[in-house]
């Protein structure tokens, strides 16, 4: 089965839809109309240009451009860590913690996926190690931010009960032991239950875009079984170097809980 | 034996301290509120940063980890945090003895902490922190909770560790005539400075 093509008229439809339920925002008063429309907006210019990029990119397989491109993927990846905090660290922290863990979160991964498992020639092949590295760097992003938001979000409510342990002569680890515990358990509940859900209540979208393709639908389910296991090791990975470079960044050398540090 | 020596100590808002407490004494400390007695406090216990010499029976803060250091000069702030649900998991071993001189039964600690009075809340922090055996204590409103008899307690339990353990206590009261009982000098901070406060 080959995949029907899709005009610009018929995105024209699905856009108008969406001006339609701008519309019913507006009557309804419900004040998100501007968004809506911004966002969906945002999204069709951003996914045509990367469809523009990606073209280039595979017509050339040049190393360069796709280290270039896959370094800015990670940039706007870490950012977007840091945008999604409650509080930030003051300074290069704030951006270096989230770009940080999103490195060892997806690069790793990636690199690992496409050498290892799927073990294609070259390595760096886009077709492969862009759509693998954006859904890495996609998915494990949201639970990545998510620990680190519970985590300086619980160390300042708690800041009596951690700084009781310090004051008795505990040390920094053990005060903030069961803070870090329970940011990292929160960081990981999005990936336990979409693995839980995959195939019974969602179909993924890779599996989904894989079978529109005419992919047969077992390799389509091994292939969203891979990425579904790579992200979740990718998130555990991330959320436990964020949750541990930003919990050591709390407290300086003298062992004080320094919360000064967050904006 | 030197006690707790402060040198060109730079507390928030006060003016540079030279102080020098010895092992036994108790030397109490009043001033206004947000004069800066807390900050005092919370800097020589070393949770905030603060430029400055403190020593303990001649070792420098700095050249002693810090764990140990705040196990030995034992701070008590004006409102207590509990970290576990039930009072006895704070605790190990039970400070039997400690509980009975604050008028507390062993099975308080088989208590819910959200279930305590502010009263037993206070006495039951500074069983905690007496359980560590601190060199000094730095007491910030001991008593500012507590009914007659129970402030009667805590004095003379206070007291009885400072003769016997040689502890040095800085004690922080609103209370005049408190600080008269407790202590035998007094500081006050007027305008950013820390000055004898004259007994007459």
């Amino acid at each position: 089965m080959e995949l029907i093509r899709l005009t610009p008229q018929d995105l024209t439809v699905a856009a108008s839809l969406v001006l339609l339920t701008a519309a019913l925002s507006w009557r309804l008063r419900l004040g998100v109309e501007g968004r809506l429309v911004w966002a969906a907006a945002r999204s069709i210019v951003q996914l045509l240009l990367l469809g523009v990029v990606l073209k280039t990119l595979f017509a050339q397989a040049n190393p360069l451009l796709i280290g270039l491109l896959a370094l800015f993927m990670l940039a706007v990846a870490g950012y977007e860590v840091m945008a999604r905090q409650q509080r930030r660290f003051g300074g290069a922290w704030g951006i270096g913690i989230g770009t940080l863990s999103m490195f060892v979160s997806s690069f790793s991964l990636t690199l690992l996926a496409t050498r290892l498992v799927i073990g294609i020639e070259p390595w760096y092949t886009p077709q492969y190690l862009i759509p693998l590295l954006g859904m890495l760097l996609g998915n494990t992003m949201s639970g990545v931010a998510l620990a680190l938001n519970n985590l300086t979000e619980n160390a300042v409510r708690q800041r009596g009960e951690i700084e009781a342990r310090l004051i008795l002569g505990h040390g920094w680890e053990c005060a903030i032991e069961e803070i870090r515990r329970t940011a990292l358990r929160t960081g990981l509940i999005p990936i336990i239950n979409a693995m839980a859900a995959a195939g019974v209540v969602s179909l993924p979208g890779m599996m989904t875009g894989q079978i529109l393709a005419g992919s047969p639908p077992l390799d389509a389910a091994m292939y969203q079984i891979m990425i579904m296991l790579l992200i979740a090791v990718g998130t555990s990975l991330g959320a436990i170097v964020a949750v541990w470079i930003a919990s050591r960044r709390l407290f300086d050398e003298r062992q004080r809980l320094r919360l000064d540090r967050l904006d | 034996m030197h006690g707790l020596t402060l040198a060109h100590f730079q507390s928030p808002g006060l003016a540079p301290i030279d102080l020098s407490l010895e092992p036994g004494r108790c030397l109490a400390v009043s001033g206004p509120s947000g004069s800066g007695k807390t900050r005092l406090l919370r800097a020589i216990a070393d949770l905030d940063p603060c430029p400055g010499e403190v020593r303990l029976d001649g070792s420098a803060r700095d050249d002693l980890p810090t764990t140990q250091w705040r196990r030995q000069v034992g701070y008590l702030p004006a409102e207590s945090h509990w970290w576990r649900a039930r009072v006895g998991d704070h605790f190990s071993p039970s400070p039997h003895d400690l509980l009975h001189a604050l008028g507390l039964e062993p099975a308080c600690l088989d208590w819910e902490v959200a279930r305590l009075s502010s009263g037993e809340r206070q006495r039951l922090a500074l069983a905690r922190l007496l359980a560590n055996r601190p060199r000094v204590l730095l007491l910030d409103e001991p008593t500012a909770n507590l009914d007659q008899l129970n402030i009667e307690r805590v004095e003379r339990l206070i007291g009885g560790i400072r003769e016997t353990h040689a502890t040095a206590v800085l004690w922080v009261s609103h209370d005049p005539a408190q600080r008269r009982r407790v202590a035998s000098r007094g500081l006050e901070i007027r305008n950013g400075q820390l000055e004898p406060e004259i007994w007459s």
